[in-house]
């Protein structure tokens, strides 16, 4: 496939920065607009602009881990999550919190809705990995069958 | 206890597939701990049962459904346990010695004891939920133990017959137990068969419990797949196909028939099958060559009489059905092992080509034991097979069904002359010359001790307890009264003077002994069988066909593979239902403004412009561009009523939708088939409009259906002090709905496995090669 010199720079310019901007709407989400769910789409729109400008090969360089890992492993973690308070003793998905002063950063809160967003998270970008890898390697591969074709 | 001893089985069930890798057979010995464990307890317990204390034990399940697990051991579910926790010592024993070293030994002996295991359960449970759990575990454990030679077509065909057949019965039932727990208010059997309900509704359900009940003990006209079943290897069949599994219906009968007998339903059903099995049971032992297929004929026969004496709930014939229930466990998993025997030295179990394998001397002490087994089966005094066919026929002389009574003696009298002929045509096999031309067998190394043990030891039981049958008169009159609390103790003995069952003994072994000798006549004349008769194996198969022909002509109809027929039966469907009660059932309320400022406006103008749009368009990449534009045109609309979320959501979901469509695009051609008819695009055209007026409509109508307070208000107001966070919509999808989120997240999850198989596949259509071969 051509691939655009302006568009492929630009992609692995703005990927890390998409990433970052991600994670920051995933952990505000609790309070402010965002959440895992929208952290994870922002996320997914990164690696989408990484395939459009590279192909699936620039895609699949862009993570270390299989599609399928993120998405077994946020699936787990929001399963996990929300029956981790049955062992606890407590109702499907009841949550906790916990508060504490740490130095440096100052008062912070976290409750275990935090984890189970992160689950979200990751099953959204795991979704889309694996729909841009699926659907993208048979339409590259359809391409270089109708280049060498003809 | 009772609870600790199953979970004992299926904790062995549990490691024996790992301690199997590194023990082999013995593993077999290690799992027959756990019916040795419950044998031995038993007998601690002997005493204090037969003198009427049951041991019960009880753990919750599910306290709001009413289910718990409540295990009763009475006098009866003992008499269960001895036969499946001691043939099962015995049997486990025997499959030490039948079979050599194999891997897979381990996944064997995890799959027997867990049988056992569930044997138990369903022998002690007093709760009939509980029961049905352990009913199917028998099911489930026994396809895999028929099917345990996996390679072979016939056997996993004969273990999906098997479970197919008690599978449809155990739903039956279960449908039957829900019915007879709703009328007597209660799951826990004792309870319930103490004070028996009554009435049509219990009428039908008794049909239901009676269908899984005969389904399991293979009853005419569901007997077809116990025969099949012999593809199990032969531990399996003393096992399961004479002494525990096929029993469990007619221990379920058992329990049953002393409340419910008298119901217009019972005696009919459950007799007259029982009658004909013993019957047609009989009959085709009669013709059978292979040993153990005369065994399995031979056993849907006896199950067949034990139906009849413990579906009577007469209090004496149901002494007889627990004499009959012991004698035959031992007398028929003897002979199965004898079988196996043959089987696994001789490699024929084709009695024609047995050449006078019995007559041989290192093969005596072998055909003593099967002498033994069989003249038991055929009831010959001084064995225990004797006892019980005297009190079953003395019973049955007594009678106590009216009209029937003469029909049934005359059926039970006929079967027992058939089990005595059947009996004999199995010994004169072992002995007589081989009858095939070629392939005979003549001599063949004898058994090891420890191979024939298991089977002395069952024909020792039957001769003692059928020279001293006054031992077991305790045991028997408590398992009978724990079913009957009317039966009277009985005393069993050998003598019981000149009576009418005397001479029916007589008679049985006479007409038996003729048919012995005339046993080649007897399997020509079966010949002459009409071949129009149905058969219960064809029957079986054409189901299994019709359900094929079904379900290939709905997918024909259903799934014609024409995207626009799909979408145009689900939109359809939508505005026929929904839509038509929606006109017929609601006023539509006043129509709110249609915006409330002058952006809005001009932002539904521009959605309304992108919709037309996309369907004008006949260029597919435009029409999801113009469908795009549709998106943020609503993203817009959010963020105009201040839902910015919601807004960021719908952006981020439009971009990434269109980018997925492109992809998909690029293998669809350029440009959108329209209908090549005008009529068809009328058609197409009323749908989209019909559909968008419907969910308009609806949208309307549902907004002002409200009657009470939204819930939103309440989340509103929850959602920083219980949820800990300042984004309602967050907090609704994290806590208040998190299991929503859940079930959604697993919906993306199984939509990205389906897109990866679809393109995959796809794929390899397109490209025309397998996966793997990457030139």
């Amino acid at each position: 496939m051509q691939r655009s010199v302006i568009l492929d720079v630009g992609a692995r310019v703005l990927f890390h920065s998409v990433l970052a901007g991600s994670l920051f709407l995933l952990f505000a989400g609790h309070n402010r607009p965002g959440g895992g769910f929208i952290g994870g789409l922002v996320a997914a729109g990164g690696f989408g602009l990484r395939y459009l400008a590279g192909g699936v090969s620039d895609l699949r360089s862009a993570s270390r881990f299989h599609p399928w890992t993120f998405l077994s492993t946020g699936l787990f973690l929001a399963v996990g999550t929300s029956t981790a308070a049955l062992f606890l003793g407590g109702q499907v998905l009841e949550s906790g919190k916990i508060e504490m002063d740490l130095p440096l950063l100052g008062h912070l809160k976290a409750t275990s809705a935090l984890p189970f967003d992160i689950g979200v998270y990751l099953v959204v970008v795991g979704l889309m990995l694996m729909a841009l890898d699926a659907l993208g390697e048979e339409a590259d591969q359809g391409e270089h069958i109708e280049e060498t074709a003809t | 206890m009772l609870l600790a001893l199953i979970l004992l089985h299926m904790l062995l069930a549990a490691v024996a597939p790992f301690v199997g890798r590194r023990w082999g057979r013995a593993t077999l010995l290690f799992c027959g701990i756990a019916p040795l464990a419950t044998v031995v307890w038993a007998a601690t317990r002997m005493e204090g049962v037969v003198g009427g204390a049951a041991e019960t034990s009880s753990l919750p399940w599910i306290p709001d459904l009413g289910l718990s697990i409540d295990l009763r051991m009475d006098a009866f579910a003992l008499l269960m346990v001895a036969l499946v926790a001691g043939i099962g010592v015995l049997v486990f024993v025997y499959a030490y010695a039948y079979f050599g070293d194999r891997t897979d030994l381990g996944k064997f002996a995890g799959t027997l004891v867990a049988f056992a295991g569930a044997m138990l359960g369903l022998v002690l449970a007093d709760n009939l939920l509980a029961l049905y759990l352990f009913w199917e575990l028998t099911s489930v454990t026994s396809y895999l133990l028929i099917g345990f030679e996996d390679r072979k077509p016939a056997a996993r065909a004969a273990a999906l017959q098997a479970l197919f057949i008690t599978g449809v019965g155990g739903l039956a039932m279960l449908g039957g137990f829900v019915i007879l727990g709703g009328q007597a208010g209660t799951f826990q059997m004792s309870a319930l068969l103490s004070d028996p309900p009554a009435g049509t509704l219990t009428n039908f359900a008794l049909v239901l419990v009676l269908l899984g009940a005969l389904t399991k003990s293979a009853q005419v006209p569901f007997h077809s797949w116990l025969p099949g079943a012999m593809a199990a290897p032969t531990p399996v069949s003393a096992y399961l196909h004479s002494a525990t599994m096929v029993k469990a219906g007619v221990y379920l009968i058992a329990r049953f028939a002393p409340a419910f007998a008298e119901a217009p339903v019972w005696r009919p059903v459950a007799i007259t099958a029982g009658l004909a099995t013993m019957l047609i049971g009989g009959l085709r032992a009669m013709r059978q060559h292979d040993l153990k297929l005369l065994l399995a004929h031979g056993t849907t026969s006896q199950l067949g009489f034990l139906i009849v004496l413990l579906g009577l709930g007469l209090p004496e014939a149901t002494m007889a059905g627990c004499v009959m229930l012991l004698a035959h466990g031992f007398f028929k998993a003897s002979l199965f092992m004898v079988v196996g025997i043959v089987d696994h030295q001789a490699h024929t179990r084709d009695f024609r080509r047995l050449d006078r394998l019995g007559m041989s001397s290192p093969w005596r002490p072998t055909m003593a034991v099967t002498a033994v087994a069989a003249a038991s089966m055929a009831g010959v005094p001084l064995l225990f097979g004797f006892i019980a066919k005297e009190s079953a026929y003395e019973a049955l002389v007594h009678g106590g069904t009216g009209g029937a009574d003469r029909w049934i003696l005359a059926g039970v009298v006929v079967g027992s002359m058939l089990t005595f002929a059947y009996s004999g045509r199995l010994i004169r096999g072992l002995v007589s010359p081989a009858s095939a031309r070629e392939d005979t067998v003549s001599a063949a190394p004898a058994p090891k001790r420890l191979f024939l043990g298991p089977a002395v030891v069952l024909a020792a039981i039957s001769i003692l307890l059928g020279v001293l049958p006054g031992l077991l008169s305790d045991f028997v009159s408590a398992a009978a009264g724990s079913l009957d609390p009317s039966a009277e103790p009985v005393h069993l003995a050998l003598w019981h003077g000149f009576g009418t069952a005397l001479w029916l003994s007589v008679a049985t072994l006479a007409v038996g002994g003729l048919l012995v000798v005339g046993w080649k006549r007897v399997e020509a004349g079966q010949s002459l069988t009409p071949s129009w008769l149905p058969s219960a194996d064809a029957g079986y198969l054409d189901v299994l066909k019709g359900i094929n022909r079904l379900a290939d002509r709905t997918v024909a109809v259903f799934q014609s593979g024409s995207l626009p027929a799909y979408i145009g039966t689900i939109l359809f469907t939508l505005m026929a239902l929904p839509g038509y009660i929606l006109v017929r059932d609601t006023e539509l309320p006043e129509l709110p403004p249609v915006a409330s400022s002058a952006t809005q406006l001009v932002v539904a103008v521009l959605v309304f412009g992108a919709a037309v749009g996309a369907a004008r368009v006949t260029q597919r990449i435009h029409a999801v561009l113009f469908l795009g534009a549709v998106g943020y045109g609503m993203a817009l609309l959010f963020v105009l009523h201040g839902a910015p979320d919601l807004a960021l959501t719908q952006v981020l979901i439009e971009t990434l939708s269109v980018a997925i469509f492109v992809l998909v695009l690029r293998r669809l051609p350029a440009s959108a088939a329209r209908s090549p008819w005008r009529l068809g695009q009328l058609v197409r055209g009323a749908f989209a409009v019909g559909t968008g007026l419907f969910v308009t409509v609806f949208a309307l109508v549902a907004s002002a259906a409200r009657t009470e307070d939204p819930i939103s208000t309440g989340f509103l107001e929850r959602a920083l002090p219980e949820g800990g966070g300042r984004n309602v919509v967050n907090v609704i999808l994290v806590d208040f709905r998190g299991i929503d989120t859940v079930g959604e997240i697993t919906v993306l999850a199984v939509a990205a496995v389906g897109i990866v198989s679809l393109a995959r596949a796809a794929r390899d259509a397109i490209v025309g090669r397998p996966e793997g071969e990457d030139s």
